[in-house]
């Protein structure tokens, strides 16, 4: 492979202004309904708040390059990948994690229908699948099997879960 | 990842004064592809100026009856927008044809505009490569180049631009507006992103102070005669190796209108006024559907691994113009190619 110059990585940041170590920030979120404060560094992602600071393990660290979707969690109703927002941007943001999704004592649709066709294997993904397809069914833009699988096609299941995974989804929706 | 400052932005004005006052600073709105790239080591800002609360989320129509799009609007408001899906379509196809919902949910309509490649020698910084450390080399022109261009490339840089709404949007002639030290202006797509050329690390013309508001489609939406063909390795959530945005006005069946941008083919979406203007005026048949592939393809060049996207080019391009004039664009869901 051609190379005329060291690479990037090792070379100093001219433009870079000398750094001074950023405080800590607050960052209140309102997580599966609870009002939580937290004080974090900047680039603590949202995934990392989550797991690190408010011990909600949950919500999984998969690739932490929004290509897997095992770190999905709602912000707002809307589904988004934890692992690449900061918790700072997120101020004020109410966020439901797969520990939010049981409500008195009982399953979610969806964590039953998960159950009920046998949705996951090792279950690393499944999290991220539920709290995505909590998503896509608000969304509603979702009717036949080929729509689910193209709007849930940012989780990704290794184990290869997918077609229990769209029928669990289907059984939901039918309930919602 | 670097350490770095974090400031919200009060407003536009107090965005633009922010960047001005910290030659290594970046906006932030979505995130989606700059802190997937600060975990890179590939982006190292030394602020983040934090512009996701700013008004610009709004799509209003304008006086000549076209929509003004904030900068702001997430991706999927934007695909699902129900003046985007009357009007066009195209647009909303093409929005809907890329990353993922939960990407979509947070990326903003600027930010697609401002999204870096994907070549993996850009991303890997212990490889040279001229976009991200002018000077050092283009590890892709010898490299594994499956993924890169094959129009408008340099000897510096064979780095496609990864969005498919750009492509949409250069088919459409949108116009994006931006705020900058020296006030307001406007800039046609086609001026908005550059070739590589010897500066492969600016990708586009916008200056490092100024930031986009707004992206403005005018009347036109071809929401008759459109597709937006992706052809890519996977059937969801992969990038193009060949994308066509293809939209037509007919009189009948002879051409009044075209419009034709291809993408993951070049530094910028690509879209070709020569072959439009070929078409214009023809019967809407294979033969100068033909022509205008062959035109578009003209000055195409392949490298070790990825020739074989010029034929893909040529037969996406036919297909894609046949969808168009049968009205039939390309699905999302169901992934059989019309």
């Amino acid at each position: 492979m051609q190379q005329t110059r060291m690479p990037h990585a090792t070379r100093p940041d001219n433009r870079r202004l000398q750094a001074r170590v950023p405080e800590k920030m607050a960052v209140a979120l309102t997580v599966n309904g609870a009002k939580r404060q937290l004080k974090v560094a900047p680039w603590t992602t949202l995934l990392d708040a989550l797991r690190d600071h408010l011990d909600l393990t949950g919500t999984k660290k998969g690739c932490d390059h929004g290509q897997c979707g095992a770190c999905t969690v709602l912000v707002d109703g809307r589904r988004i990948n934890s692992c690449l927002t900061f918790a700072v941007m997120q101020d004020g943001a109410n966020v439901t994690t797969i520990e939010g999704m049981a409500a008195n004592g009982a399953l979610h649709p969806l964590q039953q229908a998960f159950i009920d066709h046998d949705a996951f294997q090792c279950g690393y993904c499944t999290p991220g699948q539920i709290c995505s397809a909590a998503g896509l069914i608000a969304e509603g833009r979702a009717k036949s099997a080929d729509e689910i699988r193209e709007l849930m096609s940012g989780n990704i299941c290794r184990c290869g879960g997918y077609p229990n995974i769209v029928a669990a989804i289907q059984q939901a929706m039918g309930r919602s | 990842m670097i350490d770095f400052q974090y400031a919200r932005a009060h407003d536009v004005a107090d965005a633009v004064r922010q960047m001005a006052a910290d030659p290594a600073a970046k906006f932030i709105a979505g995130g989606t592809n700059l802190i997937d790239l600060m975990k890179e080591d590939v982006e190292r800002p030394s602020r983040l100026i934090d512009i996701s609360r700013l008004p610009l989320k709004t799509i209003e129509e304008t006086a000549d009856g076209g929509l003004r799009i904030g900068a702001l609007v997430p991706n999927s408001d934007l695909a699902y927008h129900p003046l985007i899906e009357q009007r066009y379509p195209m647009l909303s196809r093409a929005i809907l044809a890329g990353a993922s919902q939960q990407l979509r949910n947070m990326a903003s309509t600027g930010g697609n505009l401002l999204q870096r490649t994907r070549c993996y020698y850009f991303y890997d910084v212990a490889t040279p490569c001229n976009k991200r450390e002018p000077g050092s080399g283009c590890a892709a022109i010898k490299g594994r180049n499956r993924i890169h261009a094959i129009l408008g490339a340099s000897k510096a840089c064979i780095a496609t631009h990864p969005s498919d709404m750009c492509v949409a949007l250069a088919a459409l002639d949108a116009k994006v507006h931006v705020t900058g030290p020296a006030g307001e202006r406007t800039m046609g797509f086609a001026e908005f992103h550059r070739l590589p050329g010897n500066t492969p690390e600016r990708d586009t013309n916008l200056h490092r102070d100024e930031i986009v508001t707004a992206v403005e489609l005018p009347a036109r939406g071809f929401a008759s005669n459109y597709t937006y063909l992706k052809l890519r390795d996977r059937l969801s959530y992969a990038f193009a190796l060949v994308s066509i945005a293809a939209a037509l006005e007919l009189d009948g069946h002879t051409i009044k209108e075209a419009r034709l941008a291809l993408g993951g083919v070049a530094h910028k979406p690509w879209r070709d006024t020569a072959a439009e203007a070929a078409l214009r005026g023809q019967a809407a048949d294979e033969a100068a559907f033909m022509h205008a592939a062959d035109l578009v393809l003209r000055d195409a060049k392949g490298y070790a691994h990825n020739s074989f996207k010029i034929e893909l080019a040529r037969r996406g391009i036919v297909r894609a113009l046949t969808q168009a004039a049968r009205g039939t664009p390309q699905p999302q869901s169901n992934k059989k190619i019309l």
